[in-house]
């Protein structure tokens, strides 16, 4: 469980988060949402340890990040696993190698039980015959698919995904967010995921929070957010005309 | 005052970039890989810069003493003391520096701008140390040797030209390199060289570091990384030469 509370984020003045209160559960889905620009992916890298928020705090299962040595927040660090936004797997590296690089990196497990783990790893986003690719030969689901791969090889507690669906086909989409959801259910995660996508709000967002202009503006469930009040979320979710013409029309046969 | 600012941040990432490795063996296997690309990747531009020089040299000296004054055999001394002293420490670092300069920097701006350094900080390592120091250590191990074979290729080249141009009897060429040897003169240059890689590799791996944005900044950051380690590298030089030879 990782619980957010009384968040604030400026760059040079400018204020990007503004009072951010929220609690992200284990084993769900958690998705935040909001308008290009609004603060999400500042509010993850804050998640994340990348950024340091100016006021708030974040606690891990009740440990405040900002308050802990350096071993401890290492501890923490390594109980994630990020998917960046444009999967950010290192290039010199094939895919095998990429995977086995946490394990590599922080733990003291044998090469072949290295290798056994990643092939399980990949096994699980159903990618086995690509092991020794490099990532620029790997198409953009794939590149997703690998770092979702990565992001698990250990067992991470909280997972944390930047718009893993973001330049890919409705399909695709859908399988990644799927596999996601599976994972998170699987091993008990608290997951959270940025999206813009109403498709993954619908198939996996067991809880949405939408941000607006850095501050959040409405939280709720997927069934709940079709029939919110909030202007901000409704003119959000139904941004493209058809959509509203969807909602009206299921309106009106009901 | 931007200046100041640069070498301060500079520092910053120097004071995490020498810290012990995580995993020993990992940094081990890095720092030969990098010991190959870097290394034979620079061989062939060295070898061939250093022959052409060094027979240019030759003729330009021979060119300059035909006085009854001098006697011949001073040219190859001549030739071996530039060649020792600065040509092949300073020149051939600053070929270097452009060549190993722009691949630091963009390798790590690079990884920059596409969140690689972000992941690797996300898994709690430290990323400056983990990309920067392999790098500093294989050009500290490399271009001294590089050097080495500059050296030699350009006494060569010197040769080649006498032999081949007759610019003098190749006989006096070779009593005139070996005439009035210090050995103090080659540690001179060794030392130069090992400072000269350690600025490359560092002041390109902080210009790469310091990246924002995207292939374009990246691009610059390769510049920079050039640009500054070659100023640097000059200023050192004259520091250096100061202390071993002033
Ligand atoms: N490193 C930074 N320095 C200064 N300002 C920043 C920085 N990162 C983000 N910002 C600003 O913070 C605001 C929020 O950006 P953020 O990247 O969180 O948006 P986002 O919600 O993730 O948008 P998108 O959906 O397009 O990814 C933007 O106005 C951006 O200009
Ligand atoms: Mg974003």
């Amino acid at each position: 469980m990782i619980e957010v509370s009384h968040l604030y984020k400026y760059f040079d003045e400018r204020e990007i988060l503004h009072d951010v209160s929220l609690t992200f559960e284990a084993g769900k889905t958690n998705l935040i949402i909001g308008q290009s620009g609004s603060g999400k992916t500042v509010l993850m890298k804050c998640l994340i340890g990348l950024y340091t928020a100016e006021e708030g705090q974040i606690l891990y299962n009740g440990r405040n990040f900002a308050q802990l040595c350096k071993t401890d927040r290492n501890l923490i660090l390594q109980e994630m696993g990020v998917l960046f936004q444009g999967g950010a797997l290192f290039d010199s590296m094939t895919v095998e190698e990429n995977v086995m690089f946490p394990l590599t990196m922080l733990t003291g497990k044998s090469p072949s039980e290295r290798k056994e783990r990643a092939d399980f790893c990949l096994s699980r986003v159903n990618l086995e015959k690509s092991n020794h690719l490099y990532p620029s030969q790997l198409s953009g689901g794939m590149k997703k698919r690998v770092a979702i791969a990565r992001a698990i090889a250990l067992n991470p507690k909280y997972l944390f995904c930047d718009e893993p669906n973001s330049g890919l086909d409705p399909k695709t989409s859908l399988i990644i967010d799927k596999l996601i959801y599976e994972i998170t259910q699987e091993f008990g995660i608290t997951t959270i995921v940025n999206t813009h996508d109403m498709n993954s709000v619908m198939e996996i967002g067991d809880t949405v929070s939408f941000i607006h202009n850095g501050i959040l503006w409405w939280r709720g469930t997927n069934t709940e957010i079709l029939n919110t009040e909030n202007k901000e979320v409704h003119d959000f979710i139904y941004a493209a005309k058809y959509t509203q013409q969807l909602y009206n029309r299921i309106l009106g046969n009901e | 005052m931007k200046g100041l600012q640069f070498i301060g941040e500079y520092l910053l990432l120097m004071r995490r970039v020498f810290s012990r490795p995580k995993k020993m063996a990992y940094f081990r296997k890095q720092l030969i890989w990098e010991i190959n690309s870097l290394g034979l990747g620079s061989l062939l531009i060295v070898a061939v810069v250093s022959v052409f020089m060094g027979a240019v040299l030759t003729i330009q000296t021979s060119l300059q003493s035909e006085s009854p004054w001098i006697p011949t055999w001073t040219i190859g001394f001549v030739v071996r003391q530039s060649v020792i002293l600065e040509f092949s420490p300073t020149i051939i670092s600053l070929f270097l520096a452009g060549k190993m300069g722009s691949s630091i920097a963009s390798e790590i701006g690079t990884m920059k701008v596409t969140e690689q350094i972000d992941a690797l900080e996300t898994m709690g390592i430290n990323s400056a140390s983990h990309l920067i120091l392999p790098k500093i250590a294989a050009c500290a191990i490399v271009n001294p040797i590089l050097v080495i074979i500059s050296i030699f290729l350009c006494l060569f080249g010197g040769w080649f030209a006498c032999v081949f141009m007759s610019s003098i009897p190749s006989e006096q060429y070779i009593e005139g390199l070996l005439s009035f040897f210090r050995a103090y003169d080659v540690y001179y240059a060794l030392v130069k060289t090992f400072v000269f890689a350690i600025i490359i590799a560092s002041v390109s791996g902080f210009c790469g570091y310091r990246t924002k944005g995207g292939a374009l900044e990246v691009g610059r950051a390769s510049t920079q990384a050039v640009v500054n380690s070659s100023f640097s590298l000059l200023f050192f030089n004259v520091i250096l030469t100061k202390i071993f030879l002033g």
